[in-house]
């Protein structure tokens, strides 16, 4: 335990990176407008429920990155949920497989008002490379209605945080 | 006093023989049978209720022309508490039986079911106020026939022919272990009365001996481990106004026959009795509820549940015992308030459990566990009225289950005040098997509510289910009304408790005077007050409901319920199999407690279909009773030889045996 | 004049003890983000949850009955039942008259029964599988929790809560006795299996096989979930402001002046924070253990608890 200890303490707080880069003051300024349009429209609490329809898992991967230290989106008082009942989004990636299809309009109907939809990379905007066919429904769209989409192969956490403030300001 | 008690007898005795002067014409028997049993039970709880306040004594002799066979009876505050107890139950069956015989009532005739009903309530009053050897076994032999008639009332099925026998054997051999307590009582008293017994001055050894016969004879009785087999087999094959009866009331009198027994024959206690009680109730209590958590029959759960519950009263009077008998009274007191605000509590809540089985079967003719679902839905007051039984029986606050767990656990603490360490250390272990053993009797009703009542039907008999007649509902409604006050009102009720320690131990609680705060103990500030905690548990939840479900808001106006489906994390369609069953919902337990289980678990694969087989029982059956049959057999078998069915043999027999008589008279 | 008084302060008591449990939930995620060295929510996060799940919408499904309906209000409404028996600021609240430490298990046990049958209420398997759970763990964590709170008693030989944090008080060095080191080890165990933290249960999962408690609120939402989780935070609170309490009881008030309230105040804040300073450093080294490990470790609190029984009657009664 106490290698675990010191490690912590000499290792710091890394979320905000001593040298600048831009990346990271770039996610900072998203964050910060992110967390005004959280705490007028959601009372500063936004909870995300992740559906994976049938991706790669690349985009998951980018979404997990949004809960490391270095990004840490829970200080713009977001965070992720366990089931659709207790979601404000549904972040769907993926094309929609025709086996998750009954499970994502299921997931959509359990989710409380008011609540938003975002199709996650380029599979869940248009439906990618695999598209419309016998085993995708291809664009989330084509199920369940969405609020906004986040295009990318996969997409950047930060360009997953401005696709979520781009749906915040439009609504 | 002395003559209404003796007409609520008599009437009880009538509610029987007008049955069979009624034969032919069944609504009428029923009616006035049931009418007549009503009524006796109300003067029952009448008079019980008065002696307990005024503390009266009455004796009375009904002489016989038999020498030393007189029938005799007192009614002193020991015997009308538990008058009072039969009283109440008899007084629920009273608006449920009709309606629930009605389902019997084309199929087969209902004369012996009401005679003996009638004959097995009048045996447990007769049992309750005999005060000589003579009248109490003659009551207590007639209340064992009489409910061997009522348990084998369903006799076609073979099954419940074997149970009935069991409960016959079991009841037999207790009424001879009891007959042979008595009689070494007997042999050092003048007479055979009970005054006479008390009197009388037993050496150590035989009082020992005694004691233990007497506990082997009421405990298989009450049913404590391990001479409990009879219960889980007789129960579910009893009707379920006769289980609630039994339950609720014999295992009770049984409770009384060794109260009455140890407290009032016996004139010394020794400390070992009370720890030889406690340990046998710890045990009890505890493996009655394991057994209790792998049931999926209900009424065998149910009778599980009874034999955990004696365990507690046992602790109970374990606690008074060993207190009494190192001369602190006042605790001795308080152990054996708790062991009788127990007994009641049993009686109430287990009848209405009992009475909530009997009308889920009457509805979807089903009694196991796995087959139900859903039934909320479809019985909503028979649900609210089973779930108040089974908060109760979980001895949860505000009900009265709660109350008597406080009282045992409060005098536990009291540990320090004995001089020994090894009895010193006993009482807060069994305390803490005591919590682990409520704990897991919520488990086991958590688990037995959500799967008759809760989640989704999964058969098709439940569609049909509705909720019974005003009369059955009636009876479970006022059982849980009475588990309420008995809850909310615990010094009303201890006051009235408390003259049974002053007449069987000399003193009583000093309890305050205030009806609001149970305060068991003066100078310790330890103290409940239930009404207190129940308006305020109804006040906080009002505050809370009005203020979060009465403000504005753009979404969160009302409650939608429109057809929307329950979120099973996306899996198709959700029927009936997708949710918890009894036995999954147990198995976290079975893997905790391994070993308390004869456990056989098997797999079979038949051309791609899997079968999955799980059948627990409990040791006792299994490695000593069979054994013991098996062994009993052997010598009966070996004794057989004597009946050589020839006549000349047994001529032979008889002039051996007069000259060997001849030889040792002369 | 005192006697209006003191229910005057209990009730305040209990609006702070209400009002500030998100406050402490928040502080310990706050930590535990510090100590993964990453910059987390802020500590009134927690507000803004209970805020926003207010406002949305809730919804029960078609086959919920009136259990699923009623249980939050109740759990909520016995949650603060309890919190108004425990001292938080002044050791000697009339509230605990009304219920003391044996009424306490038996109100948690009442909760958690209501929400083991909402968990069964709407026949999905998680559900289910969250109340067995939940049951067994419990089951296995109330002897233990009994066999302390009896060592507490016998030493006070009262089971009124405000008799022993003032028996504790009066007579400091009975806090460094064998047998309440025992207990206080015991304790903590219970505490970290009943409030559902880490190592038996972590409270940020999102894998439904791996949850105890989330599994049986699954199907809550708006102000029944608000309220469910509301309880769940003034629960740990309880457990941790009891612990504080009844092992180190310096500083809580015992008269009703203005400079002791503030000690105790402070003196409360300072202990909060340390305890919750050590719950985040143990959070973070420690993993979940499987579910079928967890029986060992509570009956290891069993028999911590039991030692401190045993060594409180043999050693220290005469």
């Amino acid at each position: 335990m106490l290698k675990t200890l010191t490690k912590i303490f000499k290792v710091g707080i890394v979320t905000e990176p001593l040298f600048s880069d831009k990346t990271s003051t770039e996610f900072e300024k998203t964050g910060s407008i992110c967390k005004k349009l959280i705490a007028t429209k959601f009372s500063g609490s936004f909870a995300i429920r992740q559906i994976d329809a049938g991706s790669c898992n690349g985009c998951e991967l980018e979404i997990h990155a949004l809960n490391n230290p270095f990004y840490s989106i829970e200080r713009f008082g977001i965070h992720f949920v366990a089931s659709p009942r207790h979601a404000d989004l549904l972040l769907v990636t993926g094309p929609v497989s025709r086996h998750m299809q009954a499970a994502l309009i299921t997931a959509y109907e359990a989710t409380p008002n008011p609540k938003l939809v975002i199709a996650v990379g380029d599979c869940g905007a248009c439906g990618g490379e695999f598209g419309c066919s016998y085993a995708s429904c291809g664009a989330v769209s084509n199920v369940i209605p969405v609020n906004g989409i986040i295009s990318g192969c996969p997409p950047t956490p930060t360009e997953l945080l401005r696709g979520i403030i781009n749906i915040l300001t439009k609504k | 006093m002395l003559l209404l008690t003796q007409i609520t007898v008599l009437i009880t005795i009538f509610a029987g023989i007008i049955a069979l002067l009624l034969q032919h014409w069944h609504r009428l028997a029923k009616f006035f049978s049931f009418a007549l049993l009503g009524l006796s039970s109300c003067l029952t709880i009448f008079i019980g209720s008065k002696t307990l306040i005024t503390q009266q004594n009455i004796t009375w002799q009904i002489v016989t022309a038999f020498p030393g066979l007189n029938w005799q009876f007192t009614l002193d505050p020991l015997a009308a508490f538990f008058l009072a107890i039969v009283g109440l139950i008899v007084l629920a069956i009273t608006f449920y039986g009709p309606a629930y015989l009605r389902g019997y009532e084309k199929k087969r005739s209902i004369t012996n079911m009401l005679l003996c009903t009638a004959l097995f309530v009048a045996a447990m009053y007769l049992v309750l106020l005999a005060s000589n050897v003579f009248s109490f076994l003659f009551a207590w032999e007639l209340m064992s026939l009489s409910s061997y008639f009522l348990v084998i009332y369903l006799h076609e099925n073979s099954v419940n022919r074997k149970a009935a026998f069991v409960y016959l054997l079991m009841a037999h051999a207790s009424g001879l272990f009891i007959l042979a307590s008595f009689g070494i009582l007997a042999k050092f008293s003048t007479n055979l009365d009970f005054i006479s017994i008390h009197l009388a001055h037993l050496p150590t050894l035989w009082a020992h001996c005694a004691f233990i016969l007497a506990l082997i004879g009421f405990g298989m009785k009450a049913g404590i481990i391990p001479l409990h087999v009879w219960l889980p087999r007789a129960h579910p094959v009893a009707p379920s106004h006769i289980s609630a009866l039994m339950s609720g009331v014999m295992l009770k009198i049984a409770i009384y026959g060794l109260l009455r027994f140890v407290f009032s024959l016996l004139g010394t206690l020794y400390w070992q009795w009370g720890v030889t009680i406690l340990i046998i109730g710890t045990v009890s209590a505890l493996l009655g509820v394991l057994y209790a958590l792998m049931q999926h029959d209900l009424k065998k759960l149910l009778a599980y549940h009874s034999i955990e519950n004696i365990g507690i009263i046992f602790i109970g009077i374990g606690l008074a015992i060993i207190f009494m008998s190192t001369n602190h009274p006042v605790l001795a007191a308080l152990g054996l308030v708790a062991a009788l605000y127990h007994c009641l509590n049993h009686a109430l809540f287990k009848s209405l459990l009992f009475l909530g089985a009997g009308v889920i079967q009457h509805q979807i003719h089903e009694q196991d566990l796995e087959k139900m679902g859903g039934l909320i839905h479809k019985m909503p007051h028979t649900a609210l009225f089973f779930l108040i039984g089974c908060i109760s029986i979980s001895a949860l606050p505000p009900f009265n289950g709660f109350v008597s767990e406080w009282l045992t656990y409060q005098t536990t603490l009291q540990a320090p005040m004995l001089s020994s360490g090894i009895l010193r250390t006993l009482l807060p272990i069994s305390a803490a098997l005591l919590a682990l053993t409520s704990a897991l009797a919520a488990t086991c009703f958590v688990k037995a509510y959500g799967a008759i009542f809760l989640g989704r039907p999964k058969t098709r008999q439940v569609r049909h289910a509705k909720d019974p007649t005003f009369s059955m509902v009636a009876a479970m409604g006022f059982l849980s009304l009475m588990c309420l006050v008995f809850g909310i009102f615990p010094v009303f009720t201890i006051n009235l408790i408390n003259s049974i320690p002053q007449q069987l131990l000399g003193t009583g609680l000093i309890t305050t005077k205030n009806w609001l705060w149970l305060m068991p103990l003066t100078g310790n500030t330890t103290t409940y007050a239930p009404l207190l905690l129940c308006f305020g548990v109804l006040t906080i939840g009002g505050v809370v409901f009005w203020l979060v479900s009465c403000r504005p808001s753009n979404y969160a106006k009302k409650i939608k319920d429109a057809g929307y489906i329950p979120w099973g994390c996306g899996f198709g369609k959700i029927g009936a199999t997708t949710q918890y069953t009894a036995s999954a919902f147990a198995m976290p337990i079975r893997r905790v407690f391994k070993g308390v289980w004869a456990v056989t678990e098997t797999l079979t694969k038949d051309n791609g279909n899997f079968e999955y087989n799980l059948i627990t029982e409990d040791w006792s059956w299994r490695y000593f009773y069979e054994k013991l049959e098996k062994y009993l057999t052997f010598i009966a078998r070996k004794i057989a030889y004597i009946q050589g069915g020839n006549v000349r043999i047994y001529l032979a027999y008889m002039f051996f045996t007069l000259l060997l008589l001849l030889w040792l008279v002369i | 004049m005192v006697g209006y008084m003191i229910w005057v302060f209990a009730l305040l008591q209990t609006i702070l003890f209400v009002a500030a449990a998100p406050l402490l939930s928040g502080l310990v995620k706050w930590l535990k983000c510090r100590l993964q060295n990453r910059r987390g929510s802020s500590i009134l996060q927690p507000y803004r949850s209970l805020k926003k799940l207010f406002k949305k919408e809730t919804i029960v499904a078609n086959n919920a009955s009136f259990i699923f309906h009623f249980t939050p209000y109740l759990i909520f409404t016995i949650t603060i039942l309890i919190s108004a028996t425990i001292p938080l600021i002044i050791a000697n609240s009339p509230f605990t008259y009304i219920a003391d430490i044996i009424v306490l298990i038996g109100l948690f046990a009442l909760a958690r029964f209501f929400l083991a049958l909402s968990g069964l209420d709407i026949g999905t398997a998680f559900g289910g599988m969250g109340s067995s759970r939940e049951m067994m763990l419990s089951s296995l964590a109330e002897p233990a929790l009994l066999l302390a709170f009896f060592t507490l008693a016998m030493n006070a030989e009262s089971t009124n809560l405000s008799t022993i944090i003032q028996h504790f008080i009066t007579t400091k060095h009975l806090l460094f006795s064998p047998s309440l080191i025992f207990t206080a080890l015991g304790f903590v165990i219970i505490a970290v299996a009943e409030t559902g933290r880490i190592p038996i249960d972590n409270p940020d999962t999102h894998l439904e096989l791996t949850m105890i408690h989330e599994a049986m609120i699954l199907e809550y939402s708006g102000h029944h979930l608000a309220l469910i989780e509301w309880a769940s935070q003034i629960k740990f609170m309880i457990y941790c402001v009891l612990f504080v309490d009844l092992f180190f009881p310096f500083g809580l008030a015992t008269s009703l002046t203005l400079n002791v309230i503030g000690i105790s105040c402070l003196a409360l804040l300072a202990k909060l924070f340390f305890l919750s300073f050590t719950l985040s450093i143990a959070e973070i080294n420690l993993a979940k253990i499987r579910l079928f490990r967890a029986p060992y470790l509570l009956s290891f609190a069993f028999l911590l608890c039991l030692l401190g029984v045993l060594n409180h009657i043999i050693l220290e009664v005469r």
